[in-house]
């Protein structure tokens, strides 16, 4: 039984664990070296694809992981926190951050990183994430309509492409992999 | 003592630590990392000392304070666990430093400017999208929701699109 499913996200138990769960997280973007926005901002320029490989490694160590924990019935998806899926907000939404995050240097979570390690613009990139948050809550009864536009509910790709999960993770581990090698290859030739 | 930086850690390697974390975050917690959440309440603080009026007739920010504080939240206390986890490796490896990062091609002024606006940006955009780059991308990515996904081809997309306005700020 998660937290979640008992409805206990806010308990000082449950804070205790994601203190813990988030120092772990700090730790590993700070070691893949997320702390400098220079290397964050790299793989945009075609320098260092290093956001690309964690993000995507990331991304299908968990998923295999918590696919076989789910064959073995130790993981049950639906008792897990799922944000809706709704297009539109989330489209714009990725468009507008993406370009905050190679103008800014940071997301939100290696700002934090950043901030740690002593980077002043990190600091200013959170103040500027605050002052944004702020703006977009007085902003959100002009956005009405819009930020319900393309409203799916709990949305799965298996589900929405009408492919079993299975195949759906083989898929996503192929293509990680593929986008691996070819960087691998591509980083060597051009350092030769 | 100044010593010399360590280097990062191979990528894959911290792929795969950051992934099992994120597993530990679903088996313990039930829910995945998250980072704008525990920003866009500190917000909602900060705000609510200017205009506390404004902020509790705000839609948005209201139900935060219905309950205690808005910080009274696990992102809350995830954020300052990834402070803390974040120091504490970058003070093991030498890399904590104060300064500001910046290409060749702009000033400090330009570059804090460029990070406020980023900042701004990002912020506004992630409370759109209902998450980040952790909460949306990674955590929802590896659950396969459909809005995660698109939510991070789209932050690929801008970035890409934006990157050669601002080549001159990161400049090698």
């Amino acid at each position: 039984m998660n937290f979640f499913e008992q409805d206990s996200l806010g308990t000082p138990q449950a804070w205790a664990w994601a203190l813990v769960i988030g120092a772990a997280f700090g730790f590993w973007l700070e070691r893949a070296g997320f702390g400098s926005s220079r290397k964050l901002t790299a793989m945009f320029f075609l320098r260092d694809f290093a956001v690309l490989q964690v993000m995507f490694t990331a991304i299908v160590t968990a998923l295999v992981v918590l696919h076989v924990l789910g064959l073995f019935g130790w993981v049950d998806v639906t008792h897990l926190y799922r944000t809706e899926t709704v297009l539109a907000p989330q489209i714009v939404g990725g468009l507008v951050f993406g370009v905050g995050f190679v103008v800014g240097g940071w997301c939100p979570g290696t700002a934090l990183v950043g901030l740690a390690s002593g980077k002043l613009d990190a600091l200013v990139f959170l103040g500027g994430a605050m002052l944004g948050s702020v703006a977009y809550a007085f902003a959100l009864p002009s956005l009405a309509g819009f930020t319900e536009l393309g409203a799916c509910g709990i949305s799965t790709l298996p589900e929405a492409l009408g492919i079993s999960p299975t195949w759906i993770v083989v898929a996503v581990v192929a293509m990680a992999f593929s986008v691996f090698v070819f960087l691998e290859r591509w980083q060597r030739a051009r350092a030769a | 003592m100044q010593r010399q930086a360590t280097p990062f850690w191979n990528p894959y390697l911290s792929g795969i630590g950051l992934g099992l974390v994120l597993v530990l975050s679903y088996v313990v917690l039930g829910a995945g990392l998250g980072a704008s959440g525990a920003i866009a309440r500190t917000s909602a603080v900060l705000a609510d000392r200017v205009a506390p009026a404004a902020v509790r007739h705000n839609a948005y920010f209201s139900p935060w304070f219905a309950e205690g504080s808005p910080l009274a939240h696990y992102l809350v206390f995830m954020a300052v666990g990834v402070l803390l986890g974040g120091f504490g490796s970058a003070l093991n490896a030498g890399r904590v430093a104060p300064g500001i990062e910046r290409g060749a091609g702009a000033s400090a002024f330009v570059r804090l400017g460029y990070a406020l606006g980023g900042g701004a940006l990002a912020g506004f955009a992630s409370r759109m999208a209902q998450g980040c780059t952790s909460g949306q991308a990674l955590s929802g990515g590896a659950l396969l929701l459909s809005g995660s996904w698109a939510f991070m081809f789209a932050v690929f997309a801008g970035a890409f699109g934006a990157a050669w306005f601002v080549r001159k700020e990161w400049q090698a």
